[in-house]
């Protein structure tokens, strides 16, 4: 059975409408709603459905941030994560940390905790920088099966539907392996207020990339973060007819 | 003792020319010809400036290598053909461009920002200890890029301050290059130690279509929750087929089921920008905008006055879609 780690991350909450702030250095983070990145959520109801079908023994849940990852960590473990580890990253740190670090990060805790299959989200609604699985895949030496969409378990191997251009695709990944969750994954469960509860009794460890011999000295300097073009309004037409004018117009018929 | 004598003179050389960009582009191809996003991902290259090699390797290259070899402002077309690459798998093209990089020491390495490119230059970046730079949309300098963020709501501008650079571009936000005019020759790179069993493609299943290819079509209709039913995207397929248009769809159009993944059109699915969106029954949630509010035109049709989607589009019609899309379709012809 399979030792299972998941990696989660705490983000904006998709349905806000970010603010750039004025310095331009950044997004507004104070008082926005964060929740857990919505794929990482797809990872965690996976791993936790393999360990309900008796495919993995332990799950643990790993989050690289300030303090307030551990409230992403806790909801991991009310979906039904054994326990979590907090790698605390924060300040200005926290803002230059990338996948090429948390990947490091992740591979560490794997060697650490002896698991063999590291389940994550494809990309985090943030920096949507999609990178995470390869890289920590990498600095195992692992096989990765990116934007899985289905798992199927068997003893040394995993058989794997990935989300490709064209359609679909299947591949044969030998385990130990890591996997990146799309959106088709599976539907996540909410977790309930007796496993809400029943989570706060579950242990988070604590360390710092530095307690792994993770370097995490900034690979990238942001220059400045903008808001977008703004598109100019455009016109409600009254009828069909008015569209189909406005099309010739434009040479689009 | 020659192969020691020219390892001295190529190290000689490098430290002279170090200073030169030289970019490594990895060809996206389906052993039968070149997917277009490799051209985008050419300009891309061009933009950055100094020497341009492209890397072609899978089971059969030559379609993809003649098709690259038209391309002017290549210095070379690395050929790698091998049973090794079936599949294009992340796992054995890694170790080919690692050895490449070793051999030619590039300071950048690009691709397009496809299924393909996102699952690949990722694991290389770790191999080399590289931050990489996802989807990219714009190139300031040498190591300057511009890249959306939080579903394109945010522009970042960043330096990439590890010495090579490994960068995915983003199609829709590079012309493609025209591949004319160029003579590049090839040259086979070994493709030793690629083998691997860590991973084996088994098969695909694509979505077959007459319709132009989604990210790279000129026209796109697309539909969203408002259409009810997969039965009733054919009053889309029609509407489409009148304009040469590619159907794409939003995400909830997806999850029920109406029509397949590789349509999505979104910050998780496909990034389009065609001249003409036309989106159908889609509220224009910020995920659906993400992929498609860099179109020239954008045209929605939508019962619900509210819907989002009108403060994005150029021209609206407040009307139920199935009696709007068919009088379109109808008016069109």
């Amino acid at each position: 059975m399979a030792r299972v780690l998941v990696g989660v991350k705490r983000v904006i909450d998709y349905a806000v409408k970010i603010r750039v702030k004025p310095d331009k250095t950044g997004v507004v983070t104070d008082g926005v709603k964060h929740s857990m990145n919505p794929f990482d959520e797809i990872a965690v109801e996976e791993a936790v459905r393999m360990k309900e079908k008796k495919l993995a023994s332990e799950i643990i849940a790993v989050s690289c941030g300030p303090t307030q990852a551990q409230d992403v960590i806790r909801t991991a473990l009310a979906m039904g994560v054994d326990k979590g580890i907090h790698v605390e990253v924060s300040g200005a740190e926290y803002e230059t940390l990338q996948p090429i670090h948390v990947s490091k990060i992740l591979a560490k805790l794997t060697e650490k905790e002896k698991a063999d299959m590291i389940i994550v989200g494809k990309q985090a609604i943030d920096d949507d920088s999609n990178q995470t699985a390869q890289m920590t895949a990498a600095a195992l030496d692992w096989p990765q099966a990116t934007f899985a969409s289905k798992i199927e378990n068997g003893d040394k191997e995993i058989t794997v539907t990935r989300e490709v251009d064209g359609g679909l695709e299947t591949i044969k990944c030998k385990l130990p392996a890591v996997i990146s969750a799309d959106l088709r994954l599976n539907e996540p469960r909410y977790a309930t207020l007796p496993n809400i509860m029943k989570a706060k009794k579950k242990p988070i460890t604590k360390m710092t990339p530095k307690d792994l011999g993770v370097d995490v000295s900034p690979r990238i300097t942001v220059v400045s973060v903008e808001d977008p073009p703004v598109r100019q309004a455009g016109a409600i037409l009254p009828d069909v007819d008015a569209l189909v004018g406005k099309l010739k117009e434009g040479g689009h018929i | 003792m020659f192969s020691n004598c020219s390892r001295q003179l190529t190290s000689q050389f490098s430290n002279h020319l170090k200073r030169l960009q030289s970019t490594l582009i990895i060809a996206e191809h389906d052993n039968k010809g070149l997917n277009p996003i490799t051209q985008n991902a050419l300009t891309a290259a061009k933009k950055i400036g100094g020497e341009i090699s492209v890397l072609v390797a899978g089971t059969k290259c030559g379609p993809a290598a003649e098709a690259l070899a038209k391309a002017n402002g290549l210095s070379k077309i690395l050929i790698a053909e091998s049973d090794a690459f079936n599949g294009f798998t992340a796992e054995s093209l890694t170790p080919l461009i690692i050895s490449t990089q070793k051999q030619f020491n590039y300071t950048h390495i690009i691709a397009g920002a496809s299924a393909f490119g996102k699952a690949l230059l990722p694991r290389v970046a770790a191999k080399l200890d590289v931050s990489p730079v996802s989807d990219v949309i714009g190139i300031k300098s040498p190591d300057t890029f511009v890249r959306s963020i939080y579903a394109g709501n945010a522009i970042q501008t960043m330096k990439a301050n590890d010495p090579i650079k490994i960068i995915s571009v983003r199609g829709t936000s590079f012309e493609a290059d025209k591949l004319e005019g160029g003579s590049a020759k090839t040259e086979t790179v070994p493709t030793d130690g690629c083998a691997t069993d860590m991973t084996v493609f088994v098969g695909q299943q694509l979505s077959k279509s007459d319709r132009p290819e989604l990210t790279s079509a000129k026209v796109v209709v697309s539909g969203g929750r408002g259409l009810k039913s997969g039965d009733n995207f054919k009053l889309l397929y029609d509407l489409a087929d009148k304009l040469n248009a590619a159907v794409g769809a939003s995400r909830a159009a997806v999850d029920a089921g109406f029509v397949p993944n590789d349509l999505q059109v979104g910050q998780t699915g496909k990034i389009v920008a065609p001249d003409l969106y036309i989106a159908v029954g889609i509220s224009g949630a910020i995920q659906h905008l993400a992929g498609m509010k860099d179109s020239k035109t954008i045209v929605a049709i939508n019962k619900d006055p509210e819907a989002p989607i009108f403060q994005v589009a150029d021209y609206g019609l407040v009307a139920d879609l199935f009696k709007a899309v068919p009088e379109l379709t109808s008016k069109l012809s």
